[in-house]
């Protein structure tokens, strides 16, 4: 068991290390800066994944779109994709880095998007018109609530998508909780290595609870079919 | 040679055998390797796991939750914790891997038992086969097309993920990654991408053509999966 | 009222759906389009709230040519169901059922008590408006597709195979829940199936297409099974086309005889081998024969002038004695239709 009790000597090490609690090096710092390239680079990826994945479902143009985006997005590495924007880029801003960020996290919104659309039951989709509903209200109103679970694991596929290549950016030079695991490793500071990932771990779990969170509250109990009432 | 940057062509002639390690020939072999021991891993637990989670459903609930956590865990942080315990190993690179295979596979599993009509069940049971017999002979190979798509899902992105470890030196052509970066050099980076792709597709196409050969009732779906 | 002329729908692809159709479904009344799998009833039905447009002729709504609305508007005004119902999932029963009310711009409160009133008015528990579609049966859910259609009240209600996914029991029961709605209602329906027995008990019009969109007849439901127009229409209606016929012969004419009830076993001429024992209150025991004076024989009765003659002669055929029993509304016995009786009935049937 002696990597058990290494690790937890690290563990006390860097966590018990008044230095690692304040300043620009700090974890509070780091964990915001960590947060912002993640909501930011999801956020942009929704915006841009969202309403195409909407307009492709709902429309049936451009599905080709759908099929290469899944597979390639999957294929890519993003390490490589990382080193290559910066090259080609430079480091003077953080947008080499979330160029990147955001292209690997518009597919997995994207295709699910589409398919939650897609995969609504045609015959909702006849009812709908069929009672006077146009075009946006029959998207808006009955088949983004009914697709909300696809559009929402979407989501959250690519949240762990971003908060992982988050932490890979910090190789390139991003700051976030990644710094201490690449920094850490640079300078064998094994602390600083096993402490961090410990961080990135359970900052993984905490968004993967919150997504789980969201689609409680906002998928009707009618579609999860998850009410016992009366 | 002139004094100037080779140009991409020049470089991969001059780095494709040089007999040291991190040849691109090498580094292709280690990817292969550590890409292709995660898949065999993955299906070879996935499958028993899969049925048991069919044949005892109350199991099927805590399985599936616990994949989806590991599936959550962001590799860079999960090869860094293994290296006190594994060393800076190939090991280290391959056993996060496997993991999310199975976090991927299970539910495909799963789904492609699920998948046979209830009516197919009920008449192999009426024909007298016997439970085994049933799952291997009818059970099984209607749930092959499933599976096959969850299968592609997991070799794609253990090929596409491997490069990841190059992070910790353990990376195969990912290695081409970190080397551009320390030295800025666009053309290992292409190469990388490129044969990370190439490599990535090749074994989507074998798999989709296992499926044509498996399953030649299935007309083979567009390859669209979660 | 509705108005077909001339209307032909050709898709894309080259197939023609509907060829050359020119038919009326009057106001307040229910026409029923029915004919085999293909021959373009749905098609039919939807070019009249413009799911589909029409390739030629033009269909008008009261004088008005549908093609001059605006589709969203149009369909507010028409009531809409189809075969699964098409609830919404991500919605409550009472919310679903309010669909179009919302649509339209009613306030909340009113919209909600209309779901309300409509959802006993279609024969549904209260208790249900909280419920989701998927806590429904398949009946529940399609009694609410009726009750969502209708929401808004419009006047034209068009049903695409309502009820062919219920199992039959329920299926009849969704049958004369519609009809008895349609009594209070008079709504002008234009309704699909493929069941030919369907069009004849719900249509007071029956229009048999044939594959190809043509119309082959369109007739009230007693003249079809009278005089169909040809073999198509004949082999259509099926084998018991005589029988089913009976449904619209009426029991008013019919000879009834009022010697023969008794009040009991001793009672009644001897001549006569079958007596029909009745209650104190008139209401019918059963039937007694000499032969054995201590057992009743069970008898089968119809509502005189009400029924049916294919009731009237299946109460004959319940019957040892083959006769039928002539009852009013209060089940008091008016008379007895004997087997000369229906026979003359039936002649007379036959002959016109
Ligand atoms: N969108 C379409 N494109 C091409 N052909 C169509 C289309 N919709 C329907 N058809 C064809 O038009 C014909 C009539 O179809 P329709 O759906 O009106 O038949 P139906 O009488 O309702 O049949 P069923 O009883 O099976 O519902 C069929 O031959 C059908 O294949
Ligand atoms: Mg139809």
């Amino acid at each position: 068991m002696n990597w058990l009790t290494s690790f937890f000597v690290w563990m006390g090490e860097f966590f018990g290390n008044g230095a690692n609690w304040s300043g620009p090096g700090g974890i509070p710092m780091r964990l915001l800066e960590h947060l912002e390239f993640s909501a930011l680079a999801l956020l942009l990826a929704v915006l841009l994944a969202v309403p195409l994945g909407l307009a492709i479902g709902h429309t049936g143009r451009g599905e080709v779109l759908i099929v290469v985006s899944a597979n390639l997005a999957r294929a890519l590495p993003t390490l490589g994709l990382l080193v290559m924007f910066v090259l080609l880029l430079g480091t003077a801003s953080i947008w080499p880095v979330i160029i990147p960020l955001v292209l690997l996290s518009v597919p997995p919104i994207l295709v699910n998007t589409f398919e939650g659309i897609k995969g609504v039951d045609p015959e909702l989709r006849d009812a709908a018109y069929g009672m006077g509903l146009r075009g946006g209200q029959v998207l808006g109103r009955v088949l983004v609530p009914v697709a909300l679970p696809l559009i929402l694991l979407g989501c959250r596929l690519s949240a762990i998508q971003v908060v992982a290549t988050t932490t890979v950016a910090a190789y390139t030079g991003l700051g976030g909780l990644g710094r201490y695991v690449i920094d850490g490793f640079a300078t064998k500071d094994y602390a600083s290595v096993v402490g961090g990932s410990v961080l990135i771990v359970l900052f993984a779990l905490v968004v993967q609870l919150l997504f789980a969170l969201a689609q409680r509250v906002t998928v009707s109990p009618g579609v999860s079919q998850r009410v016992n009432v009366r | 040679m002139g004094d100037g940057p080779p140009s991409l062509w020049e470089w991969i002639g001059r780095n494709w055998d040089t007999g040291r390690a991190g040849s691109i020939k090498d580094l292709l072999i280690d990817h292969l390797t550590m890409s292709l021991v995660p898949i065999l891993f993955a299906l070879i637990v996935a499958l028993p796991l899969g049925l048991a989670c069919v044949r005892w459903r109350w199991l099927y609930q805590p399985a599936s939750g616990l994949m989806n956590i590991v599936y959550a865990l962001p590799s860079l942080p999960v090869f860094m914790l293994l290296i006190s315990v594994t060393g800076l190993s190939q090991t280290t690179v391959i056993i996060p891997l496997a993991f999310y295979g199975v976090a991927v596979l299970l539910p495909a599993v799963v789904g492609g038992l699920d998948s046979v009509p209830d009516h197919v069940r009920q008449s192999a049971v009426a024909m007298g086969f016997s439970p085994l017999r049933r799952l291997l002979a009818v059970e099984l190979p209607i749930a092959v097309p499933v599976v096959l798509a969850g299968l592609r899902v997991v070799a794609v992105s253990s090929i596409s993920l491997v490069s990841v470890g190059a992070l910790i030196g353990q990376g195969g052509l990912g290695g081409l990654f970190t080397r551009a970066y320390q030295n800025p050099f666009m053309p290992p980076v292409i190469v990388g991408i490129v044969l990370i792709v190439l490599l990535a597709l090749i074994a989507d196409g074998l798999l989709v053509l296992a499926q044509r050969v498996l399953t030649p009732w299935v007309r083979v779906r567009k390859g669209v999966a979660s | 009222m509705i108005t077909f002329d001339a209307v032909t729908k050709r898709f894309p692809d080259g197939t023609v759906a509907v060829d050359d159709l020119t038919m009326e479904a009057p106001t307040g009344e229910i026409t029923v389009l029915v004919g085999p799998s293909g021959c373009g009833k749905t098609t039919s039905l939807r070019m009249i709230n413009r799911m589909i447009d029409a390739s030629e002729g033009q269909i008008l709504l009261d004088g008005v040519p549908v093609q001059s609305i605006d589709p969203p508007t149009l369909r507010r005004g028409i009531g809409y169901v189809i075969q699964q119902a098409g609830l919404f999932p991500h919605r409550k029963i009472v919310d679903n059922i309010a669909t179009v009310p919302h649509l339209l711009g009613w306030d909340r409160k009113k919209a909600r008590d209309r779901a309300m009133e409509l959802l006993e008015r279609v024969g549904l528990d209260p208790e249900l408006a909280g419920r989701y579609p998927f806590q429904l049966s398949g009946g529940q859910q399609q009694r609410v597709g009726v009750a969502r259609a209708l929401a808004a009240d419009p006047p034209v209600l068009l049903m695409d195979e309502p009820f062919s996914a219920v199992d039959p029991v329920v299926r009849t029961s969704l049958q004369e829940e519609l009809l008895r709605l349609q009594d209070e209602l008079n709504k002008t329906i234009v309704f699909v199936t493929h069941d030919i027995d369907e069009a004849i008990k719900l249509g007071d019009r029956v229009a048999v297409l044939r594959v190809g969109g043509r119309l082959a007849q369109l007739a009230a439901p007693k003249t079809l099974l009278s005089e169909p127009s040809d073999d198509f229409v004949r082999e259509f209606l099926g084998h018991d086309r005589g029988i089913r016929r009976l449904q619209f012969v009426s029991t008013e004419g019919l000879r009834l005889r009022t010697d023969l009830t008794v009040r009991d076993a001793a009672g009644g001429s001897s001549e006569e081998p079958w007596r029909l024992v009745v209650d104190e209150q008139g209401g019918p025991v059963g039937w007694i024969s000499w032969s054995r004076p201590d057992e009743l024989e069970p008898f089968g009765s119809f509502l005189y002038g009400r029924d049916s003659m294919r009731s009237a002669l299946d109460a004959a055929l319940l019957s040892p004695s083959g006769c039928s029993v002539a009852v009013d509304d209060e089940g008091k016995v008016v008379g007895v239709a004997t087997r000369e009786a229906l026979d003359e009935a039936l002649a007379e049937a036959a002959d016109g």
